[in-house]
């Protein structure tokens, strides 16, 4: 399926691996990942980094994961609100899950995702860890 | 606004190995054209809700298909907004009536989806979420609700257990309703103690994977009139919110369901007290919770209390789901809000037998699409 295809992901790879944000020129609201529209209208963005701290504002286990997750299961999935603003869904890993709690204290890692398929490219991004 | 109900007809919803998306979708149709005593060249339009065609069964262009099935060629379309297709599909269907385009109109709403490995139907359901922001990161449609029901235990007073009362009370009224899925009933131990799918849910939280077919069929208010019509919808707003769960304002709450109702009871000139029951969206058991929030039904963060008191339950004070909800009636997804209005006829006809709710003159429905980015409310009055 559309998970199998090479080039799916390759658009968002800028944002992806340097966990690079997108900062309206107007009210400074910060996005993980373009919106096209910041929510109080503007239409103009600055390129910006995020420092990859943040916190968790909810975090769940997965059991029973989709097709190129399912054998990562059991896995954390986490909203993680980032220090600049912006919320972002991401894994949380190295961790034991019963150790976690909202409002934990995480960090940005760079991770190995899935790979598109037997022979496709492996897909990479970010994935959190508890702050030490 | 005054639509009437016409007719009802559904397929009993569960695995239903030997019929195909087309033989669900003609059994549902022709129910319905029955108990409305009409013949199909009386219809002028269709809308068929479906969300997964393509995905789990590779059919696409279901519009055409339904009115095929009834060797029609009147506009015939097919709708989509994840798993709250099928309430769309009866907007739509309003909208046509109210714009003059058509007098009595056929909404279906149908979902196959058992010929394929739960996997798949995982992925595809995804969907309805957020593609690069959610499901890139191995998200699935328990773990959105899963990350709402921690938000919402940490903040709020709702324990594991009062929480599976909600699947308790849905496998209670299921056991009572002649098309649902299932008819056996849990205890709370029960839900608590099945498999884990997404921490705190188990699979006893979330909806089944189902078949089925549902079909209502509307008018305008004067050829309802003359048909001696009971039933009648006085309200109909959606609303919408972000795709994505992270994007959204709080996690304690699905705002497109509080302004969809606000607006539909704009439209019916009632407010919550008056409502006699609720059909609701309980993909997972905390979707229920936030529903009746939505509704008005219960104070924000308070909703549990209903539950520890079993007030939810057909002949208590405050009814919701009475045919098992999508837990126990199941979850053919795109025909869920077809058959939560058809649950809303059968109870204000006085219809719904074992469950039926005593006296009562207005119920609501409300459909949810993906995790809250999509929300539709109907409101059914009984006339006299």
């Amino acid at each position: 399926m559309f998970r199998k295809s090479p080039i799916i992901r390759w658009r968002s790879y800028g944002d992806r691996y340097k966990l690079h944000g997108h900062k309206c020129t107007k009210c400074g609201t910060t996005y993980f990942e373009k919106k096209g529209m910041c929510i109080c209208g503007n239409l103009e963005f600055s390129e910006m980094d995020f420092s990859g701290e943040g916190k968790i504002i909810s975090f769940t286990q997965i059991h029973s994961g989709p097709e190129s997750f399912s054998e990562m299961a059991p896995y954390c999935v986490g909203i993680i609100e980032l220090k600049e603003g912006a919320k972002i869904t991401a894994q949380i890993v190295d961790c034991k899950y019963e150790d976690l709690k909202i409002g934990t204290e995480v960090e940005a890692v760079f991770r190995k995702f899935y790979k598109s398929g037997e022979k496709g490219i492996i897909h990479y991004g970010t994935k959190f860890i508890p702050k030490l | 606004m005054k639509i009437g109900v016409l007719g009802i007809g559904i397929t009993k919803f569960g695995e239903i190995w030997d019929r195909g998306i087309r033989e669900l979708l003609l059994d549902s149709q022709l129910r319905a054209l029955n108990d409305a005593k009409l013949t199909p060249e009386q219809i002028d339009s269709i809308f068929t809700g479906n969300m997964c065609g393509d995905s789990l069964s590779g059919q696409l262009h279901i519009g055409a298909m339904a009115s095929e099935n009834l060797n029609l060629d009147k506009p015939s379309i097919r709708v989509e907004g994840a798993c709250a297709s099928g309430s769309i599909a009866l907007r739509q269907g309003i909208a046509a009536i109210e714009s003059g385009a058509a007098n009595i109109v056929m909404v279906n709403g149908v979902e196959k989806m058992t010929d394929v490995s739960t996997d798949q139907v995982t992925t595809a359901l995804m969907g309805a979420g957020d593609e690069e922001l959610e499901g890139f990161n191995g998200l699935t449609f328990p773990g959105l609700y899963a990350l709402l029901a921690n938000a919402y235990m940490d903040k709020y007073d709702l324990t594991r257990e009062v929480l599976a009362e909600v699947s308790v009370k849905n496998h209670y009224h299921g056991a009572r309703n002649t098309y649902s899925q299932f008819k056996n009933e849990l205890t709370i131990d029960d839900v608590i103690n099945s498999t884990m799918v997404a921490d705190p849910l188990t699979l006893m939280d979330c909806s089944p994977i189902t078949d089925g077919a549902a079909t209502i069929i509307i008018a305008n208010e004067s050829i309802a009139k003359k048909m001696n019509t009971e039933v009648y919808i006085t309200g109909s707003a959606l609303a919408t919110d972000t795709l994505s769960l992270a994007r959204r304002k709080s996690l304690l709450e699905i705002s497109a369901g509080k302004m969809a109702a606000q607006n539909a009871y704009k439209q019916a000139k009632i407010t919550p007290k008056e409502i006699n029951f609720a059909e609701v969206h309980d993909c997972f058991s905390i979707a229920e919770i936030y529903a009746v929030e939505a509704l008005g039904l219960a104070k924000q963060g308070e909703a549990g209390k209903l539950y520890k008191e079993k007030q939810t339950y057909f002949d208590a004070k405050t009814p919701i789901n009475t045919s098992g909800g999508l837990k126990a009636c199941g979850h053919p997804v795109g025909a869920t809000g077809v058959k939560q209005a058809i649950e809303a006829t059968m109870q204000l006809r006085g219809e719904a037998k074992e469950r039926q709710v005593k006296n009562a003159t207005i119920g609501v429905t409300h459909n949810v699409g993906g995790s809250g980015a999509t929300a539709v409310i109907h409101v059914f009055k009984r006339m006299k």
